[in-house]
């Protein structure tokens, strides 16, 4: 009896220990985001208080307006909507029709083939960034939003890893089925693969979307006229631009760039972890 | 001997090829023939503007006596040897919390990624205002927890990388998801096994836990060092460098010298040591995985 008890007061203390360790690394997380929105509501005097206020005496809402103003705001999330939409779209099309290739059709050179794919993976991009900015530059392309979009229309290797592991949890008598019926290999893929594995292109659209939308040295390189930007660009140049003391207004610009980010996650959550977990675990 | 293929066979190969042709050309194109060509150009003189001129293995002597690049590489592989390790003990340590069971695990899972939604040039900002020595929160809070005067941060030559180091560990988000998805894998029994032979949580978590989690360790690993080697952001609206080239990231320095000094050959032969360093670093870390990954099929070894 007494030994239990000593068992189940030790359980207790155990997961009292768990419980403080988790939410104390959570408030740890928590306090940039918290201390970025709080900044983003302050006065501009009161950003340069000490000791610093958690909570601002009184919430400026109208920082947001001046931040939006100060640049062509408008302007820049249009551009970066474009790249990201174009580049999901891209990466939709190219990665998942790619993807059906490689899991479902028989060929010599496959298996090979896919090793070059998932290589690819570990090939920093600095390598091929110089080539392929000369390569552009002849095209005549810099400063136009193609060099950010063309790429992905030609399979991104993470996308076809992902979509060819959601493939072939699709039993291959449908397939055959579908053959006998006298169904074309595009017809199985559009009319079976694509439909079963919805979730899996949500996910690709979203971390396409994410990928596009934070990019900075993609649209650093290629972009420069002023009305060009994207939205991570001008933010960069906005500390310059405000000789980096608006620190409330360069939050509150900071979170309204974020924001697309964090709504996405919070409606798609399962589709964000559902992504880093098929490629973590059977990478 | 020859096979002699079914025309069903050589139809279903013909159209492989068709459905991966786009992958096929985007690959010659973005990554095969960019890789040459960057080859090629690390052996000339480029400005972009005139036509490159060969001068052999000028541009890779240079870098050997150039002090830049000695300082970028230590300055590399300072953060990468440290934020990288640290990062997955971090992570598991969280992931093995979360998975004793608790209440409200998706909560604390959604706020471990939150930041990791949030990258690039908005984080970096935001981490500025944070490392801020006078006004920025971090150094508020350590005089008020601890009474330590905090450092200058970003504006320290010898706090400016552990500041993004620091930093770095608050986008472990996914690998706590990864490691979180790969306990709940490890099946119960061996553990209930384990158990009725009398083993304890230490042991559990040596001969059980950590072999399992042993090829998810590996990839990340992997992806981890991979990534360390590439950052770029940060050091570039943070820092650009400074102070005194105390936060030169290498990836920062073959940008100044491609798209800042316009060397692109001398950037191309930069970036060509990168990607020697990282198939280096990857193919040492597969060579030595069988004596510490555990995969099941091998078992009986």
């Amino acid at each position: 009896m007494h030994l239990l008890q000593g068992k189940r007061r030790r359980e207790i203390l155990v997961k009292s220990f768990v419980y403080v360790v988790l939410i104390v690394t959570s408030i740890v997380i928590l306090i940039p985001i918290f201390w970025m929105l709080s900044t983003s509501l302050k006065e501009d005097s009161e950003v340069y208080l000490f000791p610093p206020e958690w909570i601002p005496k009184r919430f400026y809402f109208s920082n947001f307006n001046r931040a939006l103003t100060f640049i062509p705001f408008g302007r820049y999330f249009i551009n970066t909507s474009v790249i990201t939409f174009a580049t999901m779209i891209g990466s939709l099309l190219s990665s998942s029709i790619v993807a059906y290739g490689f899991a479902r059709l028989r060929a010599r050179g496959r298996d090979l083939l896919f090793m070059i794919v998932l290589s690819t993976m570990m090939i920093p991009s600095q390598i091929t960034m110089i080539p392929v900015f000369v390569l552009f530059k002849l095209l005549n392309w810099t400063d136009t939003f193609k060099p950010l979009i063309i790429p992905n229309f030609f399979g991104e290797a993470f996308f076809i890893f992902l979509l060819r592991q959601f493939y072939m949890t699709i039993p291959i008598e449908l397939d055959d089925a579908a053959k006998i019926d006298g169904c074309s290999y595009l017809g199985i893929f559009s009319r079976i693969i694509l439909p079963l594995t919805k979730p899996a292109l949500a996910t690709v659209a979203i971390f396409s979307f994410m990928w596009s939308w934070n990019d900075f040295m993609g649209p650093l390189i290629y972009l420069n006229s002023r009305e060009k930007l994207t939205l991570s660009l001008a933010l960069s140049r906005f500390t310059g631009m405000y000789g980096m003391t608006a620190w409330n207004l360069l939050m509150a610009a900071s979170l309204v760039v974020a924001l697309p980010c964090f709504i996405l996650f919070f409606f798609a959550q399962r589709y964000f972890i559902q992504g880093i977990v098929v490629t973590g675990l059977k990478g | 001997m020859k096979t002699r293929m079914s025309p069903m066979a050589k139809k279903e190969e013909l159209y492989f090829y068709l459905f991966i042709s786009p992958w096929i050309i985007g690959f010659l194109v973005f990554t095969a023939g960019p890789i040459l060509a960057s080859l090629f150009f690390s052996f000339c003189n480029y400005d972009v503007v005139t036509p490159p001129n060969w001068i052999g293995l000028q541009n890779y002597k240079r870098l050997f006596s150039d002090p830049l690049f000695w300082q970028s590489l230590k300055v590399t592989s300072y953060f990468s040897l440290i934020s990288v390790p640290l990062g997955i003990i971090l992570s598991l340590i969280i992931a093995l919390l979360l998975n004793q069971n608790i209440k409200g695990l998706t909560w604390f899972r959604t706020i471990y990624y939150m930041p990791s939604v949030i990258s690039g040039v908005a984080v970096a900002l935001l981490w500025m205002w944070i490392f801020n020595p006078e006004f920025g929160i971090l150094n508020f809070l350590l005089w008020e927890l601890f009474r330590i005067h905090g450092p200058a941060w970003l504006m320290s030559e010898e706090w400016v990388v552990p500041a993004l180091i620091i930093m770095s560990f608050w986008g472990i988000g996914g690998d706590i998801v990864i490691y979180l998805a790969g306990l709940q894998g490890i099946p119960t029994e061996l553990y209930e096994a384990a158990e009725i032979d009398g083993a304890n949580s230490f042991n559990k978590f040596l001969n059980i836990t950590i072999p399992m989690m042993s090829p998810v360790l590996l990839f990340t690993l992997i992806m981890g060092i991979i990534g360390s080697f590439q950052v770029f952001t940060q050091a570039y609206v943070m820092t650009r460098g400074g102070p005194h080239y105390a936060s030169l990231f290498y990836v920062l320095y073959i940008y100044q010298n491609a798209f800042q000094f316009f060397s692109m050959g001398y950037a191309s032969a930069l970036s060509w040591i990168l990607f020697i360093i990282i198939l280096a670093l990857t193919f040492m870390i597969f060579k030595s995985s069988p004596l510490w990954v555990y995969y099941e099929s091998t078992r009986e070894r």
